[in-house]
């Protein structure tokens, strides 16, 4: 039996799969059907009987979240997807809104119905303009047949639903970011509490979900909370993507059961490159501290990963061989931290800055030993000291890299240089094709 | 160039999408640029008049996000992925390729007007690096030969189609108008899915 399981992305190797007629005659919108049968209240019990957990980052349960909504408020409520993936190696939302924007659109009405809004966005990033076309379509299509605007389904329910294309700010995949963003504003992370869910969207309460945790739901609807909880781990349930990129003979999207190790996929996925071996990855993006290949049969769900020392985060495996220079990496990784902090607060904007300015020394060979205490330091008046998550995510890779790598950045001061050759790490180097020499 | 009647339409559509008409300050401003090709002094003043904020409002937000351009770009606008994964996969050595191919650096854009470069964050195409831009369409897993045989295209008049994106390369001032949410009609075109998005599934079929 496959280890695999397919469900978000089984239909993507159809030709019209992100079409409408697609969708449907793929069984879609019938989760729809069901749950506007149901109450309100009986949807949430679902979502939250399922296991759901946000698959964002934060691993959050999506049932709870939708439970904060205050009921009977007399205020608007707003459902919001958070489609600005941006995250270092984070490659999943993308390409499935490409392949079945649907599922997403489904998701979303289900969603609404069940926290009572009457009004949803997806919030989407701008660089990717076949994936707006996309979901643009489908939103349309969902219209005409009756999906979204007045009565859905003639249940006396109304949805409108925008897509809002962002201008390519990482910070906006920051939930509270992204709603100051969508308000029209500089996207800048808001000071918490109040929570979106009880002061969101317009000050109103407000749902923000990722793609694949709102795409996830009309299969729970449809297959019942026990079908989605019996996959998985005790704590962490369901079917995930898990994104594989990098020194790796076959990168890719494989859509697993959470708990399912590196070891695994990579021997499904043929394997590290040939000639070489695993050096350093990441399990969820870059903001996760790194891994190794100690990591290797660790079960990649909420749990496994965090008891490691590590976050699931967004599963994205970026996987790095021996070729590479960790403190290149690192130094890339914090320029970007660098350059997308949104200056709002000052640990942040000034800390990112001068971890690029120490960390280009070390890679140039110029410094001392003692600058890696000076990192630490910096991270650890980063860490924890900002309005949101960016600051810490800029501090993992340095402290975990620290802490596996050290002799590497030594290395680099006793040689007065980077002892890597850049070009070994290229793809162009096995592959043969076009290169650098 | 005056804002026309045409114009308003427009700005008044988008605008009513939206709740409360400050939030459609984003998608007008890829709207002035799928007018001018950037976002220019007369845009800011229109957009501020349209939603009552005053001009230092609208240009607070236009200079907050990377993908509004102060000054024109190329007909071409090319990203090249330079973040951690791209940037060791090949995005390097391909940037400093281009740079040195195109005689311009960063942010900046050939005389004839037809390209400019960026080096570009992460673009959620991890499993296809290393991946260029273009006008935000995708060209996946390039090499330092292949990008300049993609920009010798766009010179030529004649650039090859997106890896996974429509059957001809839009440009820059069409694809801002997609991003403003003006439909082009061509959502159709191109695959569902790249070979990597696939991978997964198709080994699951075939039972491993």
């Amino acid at each position: 039996m496959s280890k695999l399981t397919p469900v978000l992305s089984a239909h993507w190797d159809q030709k019209d799969s992100f079409t409408f007629s697609g969708y449907k005659g793929n069984g879609g919108y019938k989760a729809l059907e069901k749950a506007l049968a149901m109450e309100p209240d009986a949807v949430i019990q679902s979502v939250k009987d399922s296991g759901l957990r946000g698959r964002g980052g934060a691993g959050f349960p999506t049932g709870m979240k939708w439970g904060f909504i205050p009921q009977g408020d007399n205020k608007e409520h707003y459902f919001v997807v958070n489609a600005d993936e941006s995250e270092p190696g984070t490659c999943k939302d993308t390409p499935l809104m490409m392949a079945n924007p649907h599922v997403l659109i489904e998701g979303i009405i289900i969603g609404s119905y069940a926290i009572r809004a009457n009004h949803a966005f997806i919030y989407i990033r701008g660089e990717v303009a076949h994936v707006i076309r996309r979901v643009q379509q489908a939103i349309e299509d969902a219209y005409k047949a009756g999906y979204l605007g007045k009565n859905i389904l003639g249940k006396g329910f109304d949805l409108e639903l925008v897509l809002h294309v962002g201008a390519g700010a990482y910070i906006c995949g920051e939930e509270t970011a992204l709603l100051d963003s969508l308000e029209g504003f500089r996207g800048q992370p808001r000071l918490r509490p109040p929570f979106p869910a009880i002061a969101g969207l317009y000050a109103r309460p407000t749902i923000v979900n990722n793609v694949e945790t709102v795409a996830s739901v009309p299969s729970i609807i449809e297959n019942g909370p026990e079908w989605f909880a019996a996959i998985g781990t005790e704590k962490s349930k369901g079917y995930t993507l898990y994104s594989l990129s990098g020194h790796v003979n076959n990168p890719g999207q494989f859509e697993a059961p959470l708990g399912i190790t590196l070891r695994e996929i990579l021997e499904l996925a043929g394997g590290i490159r040939d000639g070489h071996k695993l050096k350093f990855w990441t399990p969820g993006g870059s903001s996760t501290p790194l891994f190794t290949d100690a990591h290797l049969d660790t079960p990649l769900d909420y749990e496994g990963v965090s008891a490691a020392g590590s976050m699931l985060g967004t599963k994205a495996l970026q996987i790095f061989d021996e070729t590479t220079c960790i403190v290149r990496a690192v130094l890339r990784w914090t320029e970007f931290y660098k350059h997308e902090s949104c200056g709002k607060c000052t640990p942040c904007r000034e800390g990112t800055w001068w971890l690029v300015q120490i960390l280009k020394d070390l890679e140039h060979g110029k410094g001392t030993p003692e600058d890696l205490d000076k990192l630490l330091d910096l991270c650890d008046n980063i860490m924890g000291r900002s309005f949101c998550a960016l600051a810490d995510g800029a501090a993992s890779p340095i402290i975990s890299s620290i802490q596996y790598f050290k002799d590497e950045y030594l290395q680099h001061l006793a040689t007065g240089g980077c002892p890597f050759d850049a070009e070994a790490s290229t793809k162009f180097v096995t592959s043969n094709v076009g290169g650098v020499k | 160039m005056p804002f026309t009647n045409e114009d308003a339409t427009i700005i008044d559509s988008i605008i009513s999408r939206y709740p409360r008409k400050r939030s459609a300050i984003m998608p007008l401003l890829h709207f002035a640029q799928a007018r001018d090709g950037y976002v220019t002094k007369e845009s800011i003043e229109t957009i501020a008049q349209k939603l009552d904020l005053e001009t230092a409002e609208v240009t607070a937000v236009a200079s907050f996000y990377t993908q509004y351009k102060r000054e024109p770009v190329g007909e071409y606008h090319v990203g090249v992925c330079i973040n951690t994964l791209c940037a060791v996969m090949g995005g390097d050595a391909i940037y400093e390729g281009l740079k040195e191919h195109l005689g311009i650096e960063n942010n900046c854009t050939t005389k004839d007007g037809k390209v400019s470069l960026e080096r570009i964050e992460c673009n959620a195409a991890c499993d296809y690096a290393p991946v260029v831009m273009t006008n935000w369409e995708f060209y996946d897993n390039q090499t330092v030969q292949s990008a300049k045989d993609l920009v010798d295209g766009m010179r030529n008049g004649n650039p090859p189609a997106p890896t996974r994106g429509p059957n001809k390369l839009p440009t820059w001032r069409e694809n801002s108008a997609v991003l403003a949410g003006i439909s082009d009609g061509r959502f159709g075109e191109g695959v569902s899915a790249g070979e990597p998005s696939l991978l997964g599934l198709k080994l699951s079929k075939e039972g491993k």
